[in-house]
């Protein structure tokens, strides 16, 4: 369905105006990385999207092949560099899928405090970019890009604490954690989280108040549930098209049944409509941390001792795939292990290649402020597209 | 000395001094928008980053001037004199306290208007010119937008005109005595909003800069320009702003009018101006951009009717006074 609706978009003939073809990228201010658009204009309107990939390809599938299990979580960070504990956290519950090792309790809490504090980093970096493409480096999309940036710092502050790292973290390990807590961490992140909670509020207020903001964002890039489900979009842009499905709720990993995720939904499919649910996410978020911070189990941080040699981790022969809901949506890993220390196979399912998928679907029709606009709500990491 | 001379020497000094003035504006603007976004700005470069601006524009003077291969040579060269001597000769016609100016013209407020609508050629010369197809973008994006806003400009600033009975910018002044014009009973202040918002549109300001629109056109009509000519057109942006600024202080708030000796009163108006450029520079770094066909709906079907409105209201109010014998 969608497909001819595109192709018809794609399609439309010669209209009488003149037709310009465009490059946005893979150099270009809201490429968000190397992201290549060859826009059909005729005037400002957008008739056609021709989106062109590859820029970033990084051979990380046939990498793993060649990194041992100990090797490949700190490398498996790379592949989406804005929420790094999401791919660790993929590949090593695929290592454990494959090898059937239990993870303790204690580490299990540990990876979802870990996962929801990168969720809130990268929702973060999300409303910088996305208010920089509408409001410009040298406008009011600046100031918000500055301010959510300052309370990312304070988000990989604490990474910084845990793991000594800032971007990529190498926290996973095969069976566990690498670090636990620290004395004081805990405090640190409450203290941390109750300063982003209100300025959230202050973001929303300025935001949401703001006559400007809200033309650009309602009714602008509009998903319908239809196409949602039939281009295989994830994450806020699936529930931001009316769509109540999160990983954390319909498969649970790493004991999400524990805390009851709520999932937030919004029906209207627009750019604004996918805010909203990002800005819930980034509560939920904070709500999830708390909960595993109170509850966080004690014991062992790993279910397997440490290793003196990085072969020392042999996976049985097997097959599997894991699937965690990251920032955003489907990260999936799937692992062909052959009794040796290294993956035989890896596949990344990346959610920001099948999000952007939904883009030649939406942009037609459009003026061309609105295709950065649209871009920056689907969020897209080039690291994780291409790989 | 000759006439001539007097003008020319005039001529120079003013010059000067708006352009140091305008460069010393970026650096306002920056330390300004470094506060709101809780940064510092501007700090390493002299004494609390006084020199930034000296050494901003030492910089651009030693780029390397890159003329892009297929650009059209002749107009891509000229386009930024052709954009920035417009930008420059609205101050001609700017008296800075009575008597203190160039030329106190008798239709000193229409030269204005006239003359910073002109800086719309040099622009499109600039978009066109650099053979890009973002240039060119914004290049219509410009006239459609300036064209657009210069009407509600014009009828703006023909509030105050017809308030004091004349165009030439000291009269408008004297007549300000004892009221400034943005105090005038409703039709000030609407009349003052509305030339702000024009201001902001006819300077290419966000939230209507959509000629330079970096996160869509790059840059925009001065994306391939680079060294002193991107300085030019840098520059000859500022002093328009300036000097809008200077115009709305005239028109509104009473030019050099204040409190203290008359030797204030050049004291009084850039402080004016200051504060005018200040709320464009606030407005500019908290709004989003706006889409070109939303902006275009707010000229046309907001703003443009509702100058219009006003001005024939001020005529009538006007009318009526001058008939009461006022």
């Amino acid at each position: 369905m969608a497909d001819t609706l595109a192709r018809s978009t794609v399609e439309i003939g010669y209209g009488g105006s003149e037709r310009l073809t465009m490059n946005m990228g893979p150099q270009h201010p809201s490429a968000h990385g190397v992201f290549r658009a060859i826009l059909t204009l005729e005037g400002e309107t957008v008739v056609a999207i021709d989106a062109v990939i590859g820029y970033l390809h990084r051979c990380h599938e046939k990498l793993a092949e060649t990194l041992t299990y100990v090797q490949y979580p700190t490398i498996a960070s790379k592949t989406d560099y804005v929420s790094a504990m999401t791919a660790e956290l993929a590949y090593v519950a695929a290592v454990e899928l494959v090898g059937k090792i239990d993870v303790p309790r204690r580490a299990q809490y540990l990876r979802v405090i870990c996962a929801e504090l990168q969720r809130i980093a990268s929702h973060c970096l999300w409303l910088g970019t996305w208010c920089m493409d509408m409001g410009g480096a040298l406008g009011g999309g600046a100031t918000i890009f500055l301010y959510a940036i300052r309370e990312r710092e304070l988000i990989l502050d604490l990474f910084e604490t845990l793991t000594g790292a800032r971007l990529l973290y190498g926290f996973h390990q095969v069976g566990g954690t690498r670090y636990d807590i620290p004395a004081g961490w805990a405090q640190q992140c409450r203290e941390t989280l109750a300063v982003i909670t209100q300025r959230l509020g202050e973001y929303e207020a300025m935001l949401e108040a703001n006559a400007f903001f809200l033309v650009r964002t309602q009714g602008v890039g509009v998903i319908s549930r239809d196409l949602a489900e039939h281009v295989g979009v994830a994450g806020p842009l699936l529930r931001g098209s009316g769509v109540a499905y999160d990983l954390r709720t319909a498969a649970p990993y790493s004991s999400y049944e524990d805390f009851g995720v709520r999932v937030p939904v919004e029906s209207a499919g627009d750019c604004f409509a996918r805010y909203r649910v990002r800005m819930a996410e980034f509560r939920e978020s904070i709500r999830l941390v708390h909960a595993a911070l109170d509850g966080l189990p004690e014991g062992p941080i790993s279910s397997r001792p440490g290793v003196k040699s990085v072969g020392q981790v042999r996976i049985p022969k097997g097959e599997g795939y894991s699937r965690v809901e990251g920032a955003r949506g489907e990260v999936g890993c799937y692992l062909v292990a052959d009794g040796g220390p290294k993956p035989y196979r890896l596949k990344w399912r990346g959610a920001s290649f099948s999000n952007l998928a939904v883009l030649p679907h939406i942009i037609p029709g459009h003026k061309v402020a609105d295709v950065v606009a649209i871009m920056g709500s689907v969020d897209p990491v080039f690291g994780e597209v291409d790989r | 000395m000759p006439p001539l001379a007097y003008h020319a020497l005039v001529g120079f000094i003013v010059l000067n001094v708006v352009i140091g003035m305008v460069t010393y504006v970026t650096l306002l603007e920056r330390k300004f928008a470094a506060r709101m976004q809780s940064r510092i700005g501007p700090y390493y470069v002299g004494p609390r980053g006084l020199l930034q601006p000296i050494a901003d524009a030492l910089k651009l003077m030693l780029k390397e001037d890159i003329v892009p291969a297929r650009a059209d040579r002749f107009i891509y060269n000229l386009a930024p004199i052709a954009f920035l001597l417009p930008c420059i000769l609205i101050f001609a016609t700017l008296p800075f306290a009575p008597g203190l100016g160039v030329a106190d013209l008798n239709i000193g407020v229409l030269f204005f208007l006239a003359v910073s609508s002109l800086e719309i050629v040099g622009l499109f010369m600039g978009g066109w010119g650099s053979n890009n197809k973002y240039a060119l973008l914004s290049a219509m994006r410009a006239v459609n937008q300036i064209i657009s806003y210069d009407l509600p400009f014009i009828f703006a600033a023909l509030v105050p005109v017809l308030l004091a009975g004349s165009m030439q910018m000291s009269a408008i002044v004297t007549a300000q005595h004892g009221l400034w014009f943005v105090a005038y009973p409703v039709i000030g202040q609407l009349a003052f909003v509305a030339f702000l918002v024009a201001t902001l549109a006819a300077e290419n300001r966000v939230p209507f800069d959509i000629l330079e629109a970096e996160s869509e056109l790059v840059a925009g009509f001065r994306v391939e320009y680079s060294g002193m000519k991107f300085a030019l057109i840098q520059l000859g942006e500022y002093a328009h702003m300036l000097g809008t600024s200077f115009l709305g202080a005239l028109l509104f708030l009473g030019g050099w009018l204040g409190p203290g000796p008359a030797w204030l009163g050049p004291v009084w108006f850039l402080l004016k101006a200051v504060l005018i450029f200040l709320v464009v520079t606030w407005v500019r770094w908290s709004f989003v951009r706006i889409r070109v066909d939303q902006i275009l709906g707010i000229s046309w079907k907001l703003l443009l009717p509702a100058t219009l409105i006003l001005l024939m209201a001020t005529g009538f109010v006007v009318a009526l006074r001058g008939a009461g014998g006022a």
